[in-house]
C-alpha cells in the first residue's frame, strides 16, 4: 500500500537502466542522502562516530570491494586484511614521503598502488578456482603482514614497528591527526562512501559487470560469449582491490591514527569484511552496506545489553559476537544466501501488499 | 660430517617431524572433503576446541564458568579434581563425536547440493561458531596441556650426534625434542591405521563408496548421514591428536589454529583427494618451510616465514600444476 | 553434392546458399589415449543449415568444441572466411564471429533475461572503462543502443514477459529459447547449436524449429546443428554430416543420408547386402 511500484511506467530504455528504477525507492535515496550530508554532520558526536560511524564507512567501501570480486566475480578472496594493509602502509608512505600532497590524492593514489598489488595475487585466478584460490588468497594475506612487519622501510624504520599518520588537512580542517573533530573524519569518509558507491554500481549495471556475472555463473560459456577471463578476472581484481585499499587508507590514517600491522590487518579482518558481504548479500551493493552496518553495530549493541546493562566481563560479550556471528552465516548460508539485501526485497514484496495481503 | 651439514640435518629433521603432524592434520581435511565433498575450513579450529576441551576435562575446569558466574554472581572455576589423561582424552573424544554428530545434523544435511564454496564459507562460519564457544566454555587464557609425553631435547640424540662431527668443528650435538619424537611415532601410527580403516573395513569401504559416488552408494542401502557422522568424528580424533601435540609444545591458544590451517596448501600441493597426497605434501611442507628459514628467511629475510612460505609454495605450484601432485588432469567439458 | 560449385547452390525450397564460410580439414583430436575425432572434413557453407548427427559419443559435441576453439585438435586445421585460423582462444573467435547454445544449458543463473542476452552483446561494445565507471557519454548511450537490438531479439524469440526473471527460475524450453538469444545477440556469422530441441515436447520442438529457420531466414545466419530428432533433422537442415566413433560417415543433403548404407547401419545396426 505504502510501497507501490505499480503506475510507474517507464518510456525510455534509460529510464528502465537507472539505479532505482522504483520512485519510492528515488525517494528514499534522496532522503538518506541529504540527511546524511545535511543533517547527520552536525549532530554527530565523538562516540557515534568512532564507535559506530566511522568503522561503518570504511568497512562499507571494504565490503564493496570484497563483494565486486566475490558476489559479482565469483573470486572468494580471503586476502582482504592484507590487502588493505597495503592500502594503509602506501598512505603512510606517501604522507611522509610527500608531505604537500593533499590527503585526498594519497588515499586515491594509495587505492591504485593496492589495485596493482592486488592484480599481481589476482594472476594464479586464472589458472584455480573455488577454493583452491580461496586457500591461495591466504597466501597474499600472510604474506603481506609478513612483509610489513618484518621490512622496515615501510614503517620508516621506527623502532616500534608500529606507522603514526601525521596530521593533514583539508580546507583548513584537520582530516588525519589527533586535532581531527568527529564531523570532519565523518564526511571525509561518507564522501568517499558515496562517490565509490556510485562507481561500483555503475560498473556492475554495465558491460564490465555483466562480463564479472558471467564469469561467474559459468565461466566458460562467458569465454565462449566472447568474454576475456583474463580481463574480465583481473579487471575484478584491480577495481575490488581498489576500494578495499582505499577502506585500508582510510581505516589507518583517519580512524586509527596508528597501526600495528598482524593487529590491525591480520586474518580475522578478512574474515570480518567477507561475512559482512555473506550476511549482507553476495551481489548487492546495498547488501554490502547493509552487512558493514550490521556487523559494526552487533558488537556495539552486545557490549551495551551484556556489559553496561548486565554488567558481564566484557570478554563475554566478545566471546558472543563471535557465537553470533559464526551462527549468522551458517543460517544465512543455509536459508538464505543472498543475504539482508534479498530479506529486504522480500519485505518490500511484502510491504507492497500490506495492509491488504490479498 | 661438517658441522653446517648437520645444523642443515637437524633443521630437516625437525621439520620432518612438523610435516608429520600436517600430514595428520590434512588426512583429516582428505577424509570429510572424500565422504562429504566439504572443503573444511574449521579443522584448524576443531584442533583448538579439542585441546581446550582436554585440557578441560583434565584440570576439572567448570564448563561455562565464565558465563555463569556473570549470570548468577558465583565464583566457580574448577570443581576441584584432576582427571586422568587418558580418561579425560576419551571424554574429549566423546565430545568431539557429540560435535561431529551435530555439524551432521544440524549443518551438512541442509546444505546437501549446494555448490562447494558455499559450504567452504560455510565452515567458516562454523569456524567462528567454534572459536567463540570454545572460548566461553573453557575460557580464551593461554593454557598448558600435559597429558604426560615426555618432552625437552634428548640427550641420548646429542650424544651420538655430537660424534659424527668432524675433528675440531665446534658441534654440541644434535637438538631433537622428545615430544616431537612421540609425536611422530603416533602420527604415524595414526596415518597408517587411518589409511588401513580406509581401506581394509566395512565402513571403510562403505566411506570410499560415497566418495565415489553418493547416490550409487545410497542406492546401495549405505546411509550418508551416518558416513558422515563417522568421517567427521574421524577428523575430530584427529584434531585431539594434532591438538594434543602442538598444544603441549606450545601451549593451547588461538595460533594453534592457524598452526592447523598450514594443512590447507598441504592439500592444495598434494591434491584434495588423495591420502598419499597428503602425507607427501604434509612432509614437503613441513620439511620445505624449516629449510627455507633456515637457509633464507633468518639470514636474509628477518624471520618469521614460516607464517606464509606454506601458501606461498602451494600458490606458485598450483599455477603450473592445478591439479596438485597427484591428482588427475581435468578434462573440461561444455 | 560433390561436384558443387565453389559460388553455391540453390536449395529445393529456392534459398541460395553462397560459398564456403566454413572448412575443417583432416581433424584429429585426442584425450590422452582416446580417439574423440579422426581425420575428419567438412565445410560449412554461407546462408546454409548444416547438421551433424550421429550417435551418443560419436565426437559431434567436440567438433562444435573444436569450431569454436574450446578444443584444440591435434591434427588439421580450421578455415574460417577463408583465412586458416591460428591456434585462438575462444574469446577471440566469438569476436570474428562464431557464437554457439550449448547442449546442458549453460545461462548466468544469476541474472535476468535481459541481463543474459544484453552479455551476448559483450563483443559488440566497446566503452572505457572510466566512461563505465561514470556512467556516462559512450558507456550510457551504448547501453541504451545494445538494449534496442536486445529488445529486437526480445520480441523475436517472444519472450516479453520473463524479461525481468532470473534464468534460473524458468522452465527448460524458455531456457533453451534465452540461451538461443543470447547467442544471437552477438550478431554472429556462423550460429552453433548444440542439441537446440534436447529434451523437449513436440511442440516446444516445433516452436524452436521454426525459430531457427526464422533466424536464418531474417537475420541470413548461417547455422550449424547438432540433433538427435532424426525427423527435425531432415525436414530443417540442408545438408547433413554423419559421425560415428568419431569418424564422418556420410555426408550430403538429407536425401542422400537417408538412403546411405553406411548411415543406416550405424543408426540401426541392420545388416544389409
Amino acid at each position: 500500500m505504502f510501497y507501490r511500484e505499480a503506475g510507474d511506467f517507464k518510456t525510455t530504455y534509460a529510464a528502465d537502466q537507472q539505479t532505482f528504477p522504483i520512485l519510492f525507492d528515488r525517494r528514499t535515496y534522496y532522503i538518506v542522502l541529504a540527511i546524511a550530508l545535511g543533517v547527520m554532520p552536525f549532530v554527530v558526536t565523538d562516540y557515534i562516530t568512532n564507535a559506530i560511524l566511522l568503522p561503518f564507512l570504511i568497512y562499507a567501501i571494504a565490503a564493496i570491494g570484497l563483494n565486486i570480486l566475490t558476489g559479482y566475480c565469483g573470486q572468494v578472496s580471503l586476502g582482504t586484511g592484507g590487502f588493505m594493509a597495503v592500502g594503509a602502509y602506501a598512505t603512510y608512505k606517501l604522507m611522509t614521503g610527500f608531505p604537500d600532497l593533499n590527503i585526498a590524492i594519497i588515499v586515491v593514489l594509495s587505492g591504485f598502488i593496492t589495485a596493482g598489488v592486488g592484480v599481481l595475487f589476482g594472476l594464479p585466478s586464472l589458472r584455480i578456482k573455488g577454493f583452491y584460490l580461496a586457500v591461495a588468497t591466504l597466501a597474499a594475506q600472510f604474506f603481506l603482514v609478513w612483509m610489513f612487519n618484518k621490512v622496515s622501510w615501510f614503517y620508516n624504520y621506527s623502532a616500534s614497528g608500529q606507522i603514526n599518520a601525521p596530521e593533514r588537512t583539508m580546507l583548513g580542517q584537520p582530516v588525519t591527526g589527533a586535532e581531527t573533530e568527529p564531523w570532519v573524519a565523518y564526511l571525509f569518509c561518507l564522501a568517499f562512501l558515496i562517490v565509490l558507491a556510485v562507481i561500483a554500481r555503475n560498473l556492475t549495471r554495465g558491460r564490465i559487470g555483466r562480463s564479472w556475472m558471467a564469469i561467474r555463473d559459468m565461466d566458460i560459456a562467458a569465454e565462449i560469449i566472447g568474454v576475456n577471463p583474463l580481463w574480465s578476472k583481473l579487471s575484478a581484481f584491480a577495481v575490488s582491490s581498489f576500494f578495499v585499499g582505499v577502506s585500508g587508507s582510510l581505516f589507518f590514517a583517519v580512524y586509527l591514527g596508528a597501526v600495528e600491522v598482524g593487529e590491525a590487518f591480520g586474518i580475522q579482518k578478512s574474515f570480518l569484511v567477507l561475512f559482512m558481504i555473506i550476511i549482507g548479500g553476495l551481489g548487492s551493493i546495498f547488501g554490502s552496506l547493509a552487512g558493514a552496518a550490521f556487523m559494526v553495530l552487533l558488537p556495539v549493541v552486545l557490549k551495551l545489553v551484556m556489559v553496561d546493562s548486565l554488567g558481564w566481563p566484557t570478554d563475554l560479550a566478545a566471546h558472543f559476537n563471535f557465537i553470533v556471528v559464526g551462527a549468522l552465516i551458517v543460517a544465512f548460508l543455509i536459508f538464505e544466501p543472498h543475504g539482508l539485501a534479498q530479506l529486504w526485497r522480500i519485505a518490500k514484496e511484502k510491504l507492497r501488499l500490506w495492509p491488504f495481503p490479498h | 660430517m661438517s658441522a653446517d651439514f648437520l645444523n642443515l640435518l637437524e633443521v630437516a629433521i625437525n621439520g620432518l617431524m612438523a610435516g608429520v603432524l600436517y600430514s595428520l592434520v590434512a588426512l583429516g581435511f582428505v577424509l570429510i572433503f572424500k565422504a562429504s565433498g566439504v572443503f573444511n575450513y574449521a579443522q584448524g579450529v576443531m584442533a583448538l576446541f579439542a585441546a581446550q576441551t582436554l585440557v578441560g576435562i583434565q584440570t576439572g575446569q567448570v564448563p561455562f564458568a565464565h558465563l555463569i558466574n556473570a549470570i548468577f554472581g558465583t565464583e566457580v572455576h574448577y570443581f576441584g579434581w584432576n582427571v586422568p589423561a587418558l580418561l579425560a582424552i576419551l571424554f574429549t573424544v566423546l565430545v568431539m563425536i557429540l560435535f561431529a554428530w551435530i555439524v551432521v545434523k544440524v549443518i551438512l544435511v541442509r546444505l546437501v547440493g549446494q555448490e562447494p564454496i558455499i559450504l567452504f564459507m560455510a565452515t567458516i562460519g562454523l569456524a567462528y561458531f567454534m572459536e567463540g564457544f570454545g572460548d566461553m566454555m573453557w575460557n580464551s587464557e593461554v593454557k598448558r596441556l600435559d597429558v604426560g609425553i615426555p618432552s625437552g631435547g634428548s640427550f641420548w640424540i646429542e650424544d651420538v650426534t655430537v660424534q659424527w662431527a668432524a675433528e675440531g668443528e665446534r658441534y654440541f650435538g644434535m637438538y631433537v625434542d622428545v615430544l616431537d619424537i612421540w609425536a611422530t611415532v603416533i602420527a604415524v601410527a595414526l596415518v597408517a591405521s587411518l589409511a588401513a580403516f580406509a581401506q581394509y573395513t566395512k565402513p571403510g569401504r562403505a566411506m570410499r563408496a560415497v566418495a565415489d559416488d553418493p547416490t550409487a552408494a545410497l542406492s546401495v542401502g549405505i546411509s550418508l548421514n551416518k558416513i558422515w557422522i563417522m568421517v567427521w568424528s574421524l577428523a575430530g580424533f584427529v584434531a585431539i591428536v594434532a591438538g594434543i601435540m602442538w598444544g603441549a609444545k606450545s601451549g593451547v591458544q588461538f595460533s594453534l589454529s592457524l598452526i592447523a590451517l598450514k594443512a590447507l596448501p598441504v592439500l592444495m600441493l598434494g591434491g584434495f583427494t588423495s591420502i598419499s597426497g597428503a602425507i607427501v605434501g604434509g612432509l614437503i611442507i613441513g620439511v620445505g618451510e624449516k629449510l627455507f628459514e633456515y637457509l633464507i628467511g633468518v639470514p636474509f629475510l628477518g624471520g618469521a616465514t614460516e607464517n606464509w612460505f606454506a601458501y606461498v609454495l602451494a600458490l606458485i605450484f598450483l599455477v603450473f600444476r592445478p591439479q596438485g601432485l597427484f591428482g588427475e588432469k581435468i578434462i573440461e567439458r561444455v | 553434392m560433390n561436384d558443387m560449385s565453389p559460388d553455391g547452390y540453390t536449395t529445393p525450397d529456392g534459398r541460395q546458399i553462397g560459398g564456403v564460410m566454413m572448412e575443417v580439414k583432416n581433424i584429429t583430436l585426442r584425450f590422452g589415449g582416446v580417439v574423440a575425432i579422426k581425420d575428419i572434413s567438412f565445410d560449412i557453407r554461407e546462408g546454409e543449415i548444416r547438421a551433424i548427427i550421429g550417435p551418443n559419443g560419436a565426437g559431434k559435441s567436440s567438433m562444435l568444441n573444436v569450431i569454436n576453439g574450446f578444443y584444440h585438435p591435434q591434427e588439421g586445421e580450421v578455415w574460417f572466411n577463408g583465412a586458416k585460423r591460428k591456434a585462438m582462444k575462444p574469446h577471440a573467435i566469438a569476436k570474428q564471429g562464431i557464437a554457439r547454445t550449448f547442449q546442458n544449458i549453460a545461462l548466468f543463473k544469476g541474472m535476468s533475461t535481459l541481463d543474459n542476452i544484453m552479455t551476448g552483446r559483450f563483443t559488440k561494445m566497446n566503452a572505457g572503462f572510466w566512461s563505465q565507471c561514470l556512467w556516462k557519454g559512450k558507456a550510457e548511450q551504448e547501453e541504451i543502443e545494445n538494449r534496442e537490438y536486445v529488445e529486437k531479439i526480445i520480441d523475436f524469440l517472444e519472450i516479453q514477459a520473463i524479461r525481468k526473471t532470473p534464468v534460473g527460475r524458468l522452465p527448460y524450453g524458455l531456457q533453451k529459447r534465452v540461451e538461443l538469444g543470447r547467442a544471437l545477440a552477438a550478431e554472429p556469422k556462423l550460429l552453433l547449436l548444440d542439441e537446440p530441441m534436447a529434451g523437449m515436447n513436440v511442440e516446444e520442438k516445433e516452436d524452436m524449429s521454426r525459430f531457427i529457420l526464422d533466424v536464418n531466414d531474417e537475420f541470413g545466419t548461417t547455422i550449424a546443428l547438432i540433433e538427435h530428432d532424426m525427423g527435425v533433422v531432415m525436414d530443417i537442415s540442408d545438408r547433413v554430416v554423419v559421425m560415428d566413433y568419431g569418424r564422418k560417415i556420410g555426408d550430403g543433403t538429407p536425401d542422400v543420408v537417408r538412403a546411405d548404407p553406411a548411415v543406416i547401419d550405424a543408426y540401426l545396426g541392420v545388416a544389409h547386402d
